[in-house]
């Protein structure tokens, strides 16, 4: 550390935007576009789906066969990074719990997610009014709706009209067609009155009008994996390399972790201080405009650790909200094999890489009097799926009952020639759903700065206080009820899943969902709010957040799509706004 | 042991994406270390890199333990009128790789194999490799069926271990080209989704939507 300084660029760019993934890729994207100058700072290292996607590699290209030894979601996941970073420790209140998913690359966690696209509704913005719980958005649906309706032009997304008020239509391309499994869990929900809906994923079953950097989706079902055709959204494919390629007045930095926002004697934003993992020299940038996206946690960990004369307990921390109202979906899942699927015929149902079919959310609460606010959609998964690490496993609590063809039943377990046989067997037979439910925003969840933690560059960290209410754990079971109550009607065995209230009817940890939000939330009172309704900072104009900070409250609807259209919404202040910025 | 098969068996299969590697990848470079074995580095974090060379290079079975799995591994799947067995698949190399990657995997089975070994000292006054096929079949039979009501006292920990190991066995089998092929698992290409074919979706009851 004998040279230790800090490099200052004499640059000073119109806009510096913290991180890369949908939220920063967005608004990056219409800013470069609109001929600002933009400098785009990511904390991990340059990743394009094209060259450095595992797409199409088969298990035994790998010695572990895909296990996810050092990837949560397996080795040929797209994600770098997971619930746990070496040298960047998170920590927690107490016994409270909250898992945390961070993913540092370009584009972020839009590398492997699921691509299901889900617009917020009317209802999902104005809650409150509704139920008296939580809070409402300072803008509605209607104040949304141009901008998803862009993104879906934009980055294209298929799915159906189907006409729900709550369940917005978008522009979309067509929807890809059920496979068998999805055509029995269609026919047994019915039975039971819950409605299942084409899936809306943001991937490109048909070309995208007027792009050619990016080919229709070929059905490989590995979106998770990052798309070499650019087939899907990632924001690293269809925002940041795009305006990278067609931007002169676009740079990017990669591995640069930022540390705090830079203030000048009024308080206002001057650009940002960090640290380049590549050299460890730290470095500052000059900008008009700061604009932090560099997901939820991580823009309050930003804003909470820019402390200054100005801003004492951080910047655009005046309310003291900075990190409260975090809140991420609920999640409960069940599973098991369907008799009817065993013994399938073979054929190529890939398909898409995200979901074919889904359930919205279909009950009125007040109506049938339930125990709990607002509700959950469900995901379904199954079929003929490539084998990986894990295939196999538990063969000997499901085989014993199972007859033969000649009607026989054995032992469970065992070994040999009818044992290899019952895996060919039960190959294909394996379904199961998750639920994706609203988890309400409360002041008393949240994350802040723990005093006595730094990372291994030195940045204190974040501590964790969450805990569930009875809200979030009656959805829960409601869930695991719908779910029985499903796979029952079709004759499935469930495997696995099953829960009562000692385990919170399989409610997953806080955070497990990944799509924690709230932490920047924005509304019309800066004493109940850290930002305005343009994601713009009350005390400190020339900061902005466009990652889920923003989300007041999450509907039961994966927050993404939601992430770039306030994002795009954001930018295009700005760029209205530029001279309010002498930009 | 089928080392050397296996890892010839690995470099056969990668051949046949070679070809979409290279038109698509080329900044991939994919280093050959020990007999073969291609250690992917494009899309990965130098530490994984890293981790995959170092346990290739360990040895965590010794000689006897790995003819010991091989033996149960056969056992557990044999070769058929459709495929080879778990040795022809190269499954006691994944086995050995993946204890070595997943450390909770190792004391289980090492531990598993010696218990085997003692239980057929017992028996046999042999250890379990050296027994006779008779004799091995004998003593498999003991520890192969889980249900409670299946397990004669004191067989438990073999149940235990049985389990773990069919497992393995199982997962290394039907994720190695071979075991692919036998499940008829025909996807992981380009191609056009356009539905359940027409004769199963009505052999299942339903119409085209």
């Amino acid at each position: 550390m004998g040279n230790f300084q800090i490099k200052k660029s004499p640059t000073v760019y119109d806009a510096v935007v913290v991180g890369s993934g949908a939220g920063g890729g967005m608004a990056g994207y219409v800013l470069a576009n609109a001929g600002l100058k933009v400098l785009m700072l990511e904390a991990g290292p340059y990743w394009d789906p094209k060259t450095h996607s595992h797409q199409l590699r088969w298990p035994w290209e790998s010695p572990r066969r895909g296990a996810g030894s050092t990837r949560p979601f397996g080795e040929f996941d797209a994600a770098y990074g997971g619930w746990d970073i070496e040298g960047q420790p998170y920590t927690h209140e107490g016994d409270t719990e909250f898992d945390w998913f961070r993913s540092q690359m370009l584009g972020g966690r839009t590398n492997h997610w699921g691509r299901i696209s889900l617009r917020f509704g009317p209802r999902d913005f104005k809650g409150k009014s509704y139920d008296g719980i939580g809070e409402d958005w300072p803008i509605s649906y209607e104040d949304v709706a141009p901008y998803y309706d862009k993104v879906d032009r934009l980055l294209g997304i298929y799915g159906s009209k189907e006409g729900w008020e709550n369940e917005p239509d978008g522009i979309f391309l067509p929807p890809p067609k059920m496979r068998l499994h999805e055509h029995y869990i269609k026919k047994a929900a019915a039975k039971v009155k819950v409605p299942v809906f084409p899936g809306r994923g943001a991937v490109l079953t048909e070309k995208l009008p007027g792009n050619d950097d990016r080919q229709a989706c070929f059905n490989c079902n590995q979106c998770a994996r990052g798309c070499r055709v650019y087939g899907d959204f990632s924001s690293s494919s269809c925002l940041v390399i795009p305006a990278k390629k067609y931007n002169e007045n676009f740079e990017l930095i990669c591995n640069a972790m930022v540390r705090e926002v830079l203030t000048d004697s009024e308080g206002l934003a001057t650009g940002v201080s960090y640290i380049n993992k590549e050299d460890m020299q730290e470095y500052q940038v000059k900008a008009k405009v700061v604009v932090l996206a560099a997901s939820a946690c991580s823009t309050a960990r930003i804003m909470l650790n820019s402390r200054s004369a100005q801003h004492e307990n951080g910047i655009g921390n005046g309310s003291g909200l900075v990190g409260k109202y975090l809140h991420d979906s609920t999640g409960a899942s069940l599973g098991g094999y369907l008799p009817e699927l065993m013994d399938r015929k073979r054929f190529n149902e890939d398909g898409v890489g995200s979901v074919h079919i889904y359930s919205p959310w279909w009950i009125d609460n007040k109506k049938e009097g339930l125990d709990f606010p607002r509700g959950y959609h469900i995901e379904y998964w199954g079929g003929m799926q490539m084998p990986s690490y894990g295939f196999g496993f538990g063969i000997a609590n499901i085989n014993g009952p199972v007859p033969d063809g000649s009607g026989n039943t054995k032992a469970a377990g065992g070994y040999g020639p009818s044992l290899k046989n019952d895996y060919r067997r039960f190959f294909g037979s394996f379904l199961g759903m998750a639920g994706r439910g609203t988890g309400i925003a409360r002041e008393s969840n949240f994350c802040e700065i723990d005093p006595n933690v730094v990372d291994k560059f030195g940045i204190p960290v974040l501590r964790f206080n969450y805990k569930w209410s009875d809200h979030e754990i009656l959805q829960a079971k409601h869930m695991q009820e719908t779910f029985q109550e499903i796979m029952h009607q079709m004759g499935a065995e469930i495997t696995w899943g099953i829960h009562d209230e000692t385990t919170n009817w399989g409610l997953e940890t806080p955070g497990r969902i990944i799509h924690e939000v709230g932490t920047t939330r924005m509304g019309d009172d800066p004493k109940k709010s850290v930002l305005n309704k343009w994601c713009q900072s009350h005390e400190v104009q020339n900061l902005f957040v466009a990652d889920g900070g923003p989300i007041v409250q999450q509907g039961d609807k994966n927050c993404t799509w939601t992430i770039l259209a306030l994002a795009m919404r954001t930018a295009e202040y700005i760029v209205e706004k530029k001279k309010l910025f002498e930009i | 042991m089928n080392r050397r098969k296996y890892l010839q068996f690995i470099g056969v299969g990668s051949i046949s994406t070679a070809a979409f590697w290279q038109s698509c990848s080329p900044d991939v470079q994919e280093e050959t270390v020990e007999e073969g074995f291609e250690v992917i580095e494009a899309g990965r974090e130098p530490f994984e890199i890293e981790r995959d060379r170092e346990l290739l290079a360990e040895t965590f079975f010794d000689e006897h333990e790995m003819a010991t799995i091989a033996i149960l591994a056969d056992i557990i799947i044999p070769a058929d009128e459709t495929s080879g067995s778990a040795t022809d698949a190269g499954v006691p190399a994944f086995i050995e790789f993946i204890v070595k990657d997943m450390e909770g995997h190792q004391t289980p089975m090492r531990g598993g194999l010696r218990w085997l070994d003692v239980q057929c000292m017992k028996r046999f006054e042999k250890p379990f490799k050296d027994c006779s096929p008779a004799q091995r079949i004998e003593m498999v039979e003991d520890i192969a069926y889980p249900s409670p009501e299946d397990i004669k006292p004191g067989m438990e920990p073999g149940v235990a271990f049985f389990n773990r190991i069919r497992n393995l066995t199982a997962t290394g089998f039907f994720t190695s080209e071979m075991g692919v092929k036998d499940l008829g698992y025909i996807g992981n290409q380009p191609n056009k989704w356009n539905g359940v074919p027409k004769d199963i979706l009505e052999k299942h009851g339903f119409k085209d939507s």
